[in-house]
């Protein structure tokens, strides 16, 4: 081992969310995701394709429009929000628990000047960032069954990392208080099942006994599917804003509660 | 042993210790007379106290030892200096700032090297410390030097790109303290940094721990090897249930605690329960060492002692005769 040059010393005041602290967090996402980013690119075009097929071909034979909106369309902008949920709330959970608990990377990442604000921060803004961009993918896959392009879809990477932020907030939080990795199996057939169902992705909340449907003003995914199929199908209107700002406060509300929860166990 | 500086460092023990309560100079502005200083801290976890009082003062430029039984409190010691542990009760200053409100500046000019091992197994050596290089804010120009730099710190320049999962214990060992020392950091923090290494290996992170303090670096190393901290550290804190129970230089915390010399007993166990049982009457301290009964200050016993050998006393020696525990 060689000995090492001179210190540096470099004394200067650093404060809160600082742009070098998050980019130092996310270059250690992106070379993790330079490793996979096959894997989840496929997954994220062939989960899309294989919804498309089942239920835009299969239902789409027997129900032609829904709301009146033709059934494709209507599915392909709805797999949009499924997607978003499934690629923010699984890294929320799965990775946050999986770093924190078995690598203990959020350790060594703490014992550099990095606050845990910093680290949450940094890992959300990474899952959303992906997320709102893999939100694409359905879109393109619609393309391809006959879906038509609109310029409206371009909004549709920020509505994603938006929604997404929100879930992957959701996720971390629901890592920090979960006792064990099993536990997440609650969480996903109890919570994340019935909330992607009942959000206006495959088949309209309207049809849907009162209580559903009220349960639904309060799923922020129901939110996130409105908001993308006006967005998709070039038909925004002034609903949109009440749909963006429920989002909004979504992800503002889990982003505090999430660094709230996580925080408290990551300093002890 | 190499000295620091010509400054007298008196033994000391607990209560002269606290008696730094006195101190004003706790908190110096910047790169002061301490870099690390913790008074009268406590912290609990659940209904276990895992450090109890802990008074603490690390001068700048010396390599200080933290030696002490399992689950004396080191680690949360350490973990407390980088405010991942909050004090329940107390106050610490590192490098000059006052924990935790500051202690994000303290983080950046000092290096972490933990006892558990929290490399990215995902990762190559060359993507982790260049991951680190920028939560240590080294500027984009001197990045890939300082990557470099720590590659050959480790040895492990051939190995740079292969994913941390396929490294060996040591390697990754050694790689966690390049990780710590990648922003030539100048307080350094390690919690049992050789723990699994080989001797070769083992005797190059001494050299390298040694050339950190000969450039200025100030090194607190936690061990649980006596010859370690008898090498490396100018002063030597022995700690035990969440307090330090004796500090100094280590050649004095040996005559302090075990004398000069020590006479070792061999013989059946019957001989030794007899030698034992003679030492205790004498009021002579005594503790089995291995396959013999040791006798401490063996220079102070007249004519009634026992036959033995009779050799130089050892840090071991005083830090058993301190905790009243075996160590390894
Ligand atoms: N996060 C924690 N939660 C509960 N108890 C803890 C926690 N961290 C440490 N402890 C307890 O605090 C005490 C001191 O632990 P610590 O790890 O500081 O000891 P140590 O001196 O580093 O020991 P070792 O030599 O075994 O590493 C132990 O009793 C330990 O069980
Ligand atoms: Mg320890």
């Amino acid at each position: 081992m060689s000995t090492p040059t001179e210190p540096r010393s470099a004394p200067r005041r650093i404060g809160r969310l600082e742009p070098a602290a998050l980019a130092g967090v996310m270059s250690r996402d992106v070379a993790i995701f330079g490793r996979y980013w096959k894997a989840t690119t496929f997954s994220s075009v062939v989960q899309p394709t294989i919804y498309l097929l089942a239920f835009g071909l299969g239902f789409g034979s027997l129900v032609h429009t829904v709301a009146h909106v033709k059934y494709v369309p209507y599915v392909a902008t709805g797999v949009v929000a499924t997607a978003i949920l499934f690629s923010s709330a699984f890294p929320g959970m799965f990775n946050t628990f999986v770093r924190w608990q078995f690598q203990r990377t959020y350790d060594a990442m703490l014992a550099a000047p990095v606050d845990v604000e910093e680290l949450i921060t940094a890992e959300m803004l990474w899952v959303s960032l992906r997320a709102g961009v893999y939100g694409l993918a359905p879109l393109l896959v619609g393309i391809a069954f006959g879906l038509q392009p609109e310029a409206g879809m371009l909004l549709v990477p920020l509505i994603g990392f938006v929604t997404g932020f929100g879930f992957v907030g959701f996720g971390v939080t629901i890592a920090a208080v979960a006792k064990t990795i099993d536990n997440f199996n609650y969480i996903t057939s109890a919570v994340l099942t019935p909330m992607f169902l009942v959000a206006g992705t495959f088949f309209p909340v309207s049809n849907l006994p009162d209580g559903v449907r009220q349960a639904a003003q309060v799923n922020p995914l129901y939110h996130c599917v409105q908001l993308v199929r006006d967005a998709s199908l070039g038909g925004l209107n002034t609903a949109d804003l009440g749909h963006g700002a429920v989002l909004l406060v979504f992800a503002v509300l889990m982003w505090r509660v999430a660094i709230w929860s996580l925080g408290k166990r990551l300093i002890d | 042993m190499q000295v620091v500086s010509g400054q007298a460092r008196p033994l000391r023990t607990v209560s002269e210790v606290s008696d730094e309560r006195e101190q004003p100079n706790l908190y110096p502005d910047s790169g002061g007379a301490a870099a690390i200083s913790m008074r009268g801290v406590h912290k609990r976890f659940g209904g276990i106290t895992a450090v109890d009082g802990l008074d603490l003062h690390v001068p700048s430029g010396v390599c200080f030892g933290l030696l002490g039984p399992n689950g004396a409190g080191k680690s949360t010691t350490m973990r407390m200096l980088t405010a991942q542990t909050l004090a329940d009760e107390g106050q610490i200053a590192v490098l000059g700032y006052r924990l935790p409100g500051e202690s994000k500046q303290a983080r950046l000019e000092m290096g972490v090297v933990p006892q558990l091992d929290n490399l990215d197994v995902e990762l190559t050596c060359r993507q982790i410390l260049t991951v680190f290089a920028r939560l240590y804010r080294v500027p984009r120009s001197e990045r890939s030097m300082a990557v470099e730099r720590a590659l050959g710190i480790a040895n492990l320049e051939p190995r740079a790109d292969t994913i941390v999962r396929e490294l060996s214990g040591g390697m990754r060992r050694r790689l966690l303290v390049a990780r710590g020392l990648i922003h030539s950091p100048r307080l350094v923090l390690l919690d049992e940094p050789t723990v699994g290494l080989d001797p070769q290996v083992r005797q190059e992170l001494w050299s390298l721990i040694d050339g950190l303090r000969a450039s200025g670096v100030t090194v607190l190393m936690s061990t649980h090897y006596i010859e370690e901290a008898e090498r490396l550290a100018d002063t030597v804190a022995v700690m035990n249930q969440g307090k330090i129970i004796a500090q100094g230089p280590p050649g004095e915390l040996v005559s302090a605690h075990a004398g000069e010399q020590v006479l070792e007993v061999y013989g059946a166990p019957e001989k030794l329960a007899a030698v034992s049982q003679l030492a205790s009457e004498g009021g002579w301290q005594s503790r089995r060492s291995g396959p013999a009964i040791a006798i401490l200050r063996a220079e102070t016993l007249d004519g009634s002692a026992p036959d033995g050998v009779l050799r130089p006393a050892n840090l071991e020696d005083a830090f058993v005769a301190l905790t009243g525990e075996d160590i390894e």
